[in-house]
């Protein structure tokens, strides 16, 4: 089975006790509408993160959620979201962050469920209680701000920007309609513009792996050197960053979740303009 | 269960453009705007009537798209 499995076949699973489907929005209100029936629903500004420190879930916050989810070490999970599983990418990232063996996306999200009129259910499910032992945090696929500040110095990294074209040149500071959260526009010296958006199609699947590589290809990031995705505050990056090292299978792929909201408030950081 | 009447459209307003979804579930709209780039959900809008839905969240959207602020990338 692919990482990413269809809508229809998340439709044969629905009562598969070894399959736990789970929906992270970016708008949390989506999941209480009306969801993929028996679906857990998992909020990502207060679920998802360390409430007090900016930072990833804590471990043990981790295993509690997975366990009062339903989820132990064996379950297959199964991510699913708005915006093209913006968000639910978000989550898988900190589920391998973690260790956890089978986490898979349905492929164009709570999108495509919709659209095709397939059931909703309203009900929040109660599973029975499990007991969840995650890994300490594999920072293979994370990268935190020295790392960045060295690849920048070194060149020895290609940065990719996710953001839009007019958030990579400054020209906004934030996507449109959004609050502002940086100092400064631009990006980060050398990093290549490769909008995440363009790896999905307009039904919220993702392009193939190969027009996925035309694309990377395009901008001169071809794996064969560790690559750090980057956006405003992690997530969008985590979709890349899904794509690079799960669709093309680049082996050396981290996710700079500090992004731009960490260096773009840096006092003294090299920007590059436009 | 099922989303119904569920339409998309594509327009812009004051130069920004914005992705707009409409559905009901059961006895309700929902109304969804997003920015196209990077297509994130800004403004919504609940309720009984689909015209009203949309007119409550186009009037959020412009709203809020009136205080992003354009800079000079040179």
């Amino acid at each position: 089975m692919s990482v990413l499995v269809s809508t229809d076949w998340v439709k044969e699973h629905l009562t598969d006790p070894k399959v736990r489907i789970v929906e992270v929005d970016v708008d949390t209100t989506s999941y209480d509408q009306g969801h993929v029936p028996g679906a857990i629903g998992w909020n990502w500004t207060t679920q998802l993160c360390d409430t007090l420190v900016r930072d990833v879930i804590p471990k043990k916050k981790l295993e509690e959620l997975l366990g009062k989810s339903g989820i132990d070490n064996d379950t297959t999970i199964i991510l699913y979201g708005d915006n093209n599983n913006w968000f639910a990418a978000w989550a898988f990232w900190q589920l391998k962050l973690y260790g956890h063996q089978d986490v898979r996306m349905m492929d164009g999200g709570r999108k495509k469920w919709l659209a095709e009129g397939k059931e909703l259910g309203t009900e929040a499910p109660n599973p029975p209680q499990k007991t969840y032992k995650a890994n300490d945090p594999d920072n293979s696929i994370r990268a935190f701000l020295p790392e960045v500040q060295d690849a920048v110095r070194s060149r020895s990294a290609a940065l990719v920007d996710v953001r839009s074209p007019a958030e990579f040149t400054g020209e906004i500071l934030a996507p449109p309609g959004l609050p502002e959260t940086c100092q400064r526009g631009g990006h980060i010296p050398g990093a290549r513009s490769m909008p995440w958006a363009k790896l999905a199609n307009d039904d919220g699947t993702f392009k193939t792996p190969a027009e996925i590589k035309a694309l990377y290809d395009g901008v001169g990031v071809t794996g064969d050197k560790p690559i750090i995705a980057y956006c405003r505050i992690g997530e969008r990056s985590s979709h890349s960053w899904f794509a690079l090292k799960y669709l093309l299978g680049y082996k050396n792929v981290k996710n700079y979740d500090g992004s731009w909201t960490e260096w773009g408030n840096l006092v003294g950081a090299p920007v590059e303009k436009p | 269960m099922k989303a119904e009447d569920y339409t998309e459209r594509h327009e812009t307003i004051d130069g920004w453009p914005v992705h707009i979804v409409t559905y009901r579930i059961g006895g309700q709209y929902h109304c969804t705007i997003d920015n196209v780039d990077p297509g994130a959900r800004f403004a919504r809008a609940e309720g009984a009537k689909r015209d009203d839905v949309e007119r409550t969240a186009l009037e959020k959207a412009k709203r809020y798209l009136a205080q992003t602020r354009r800079f000079p990338t040179v």
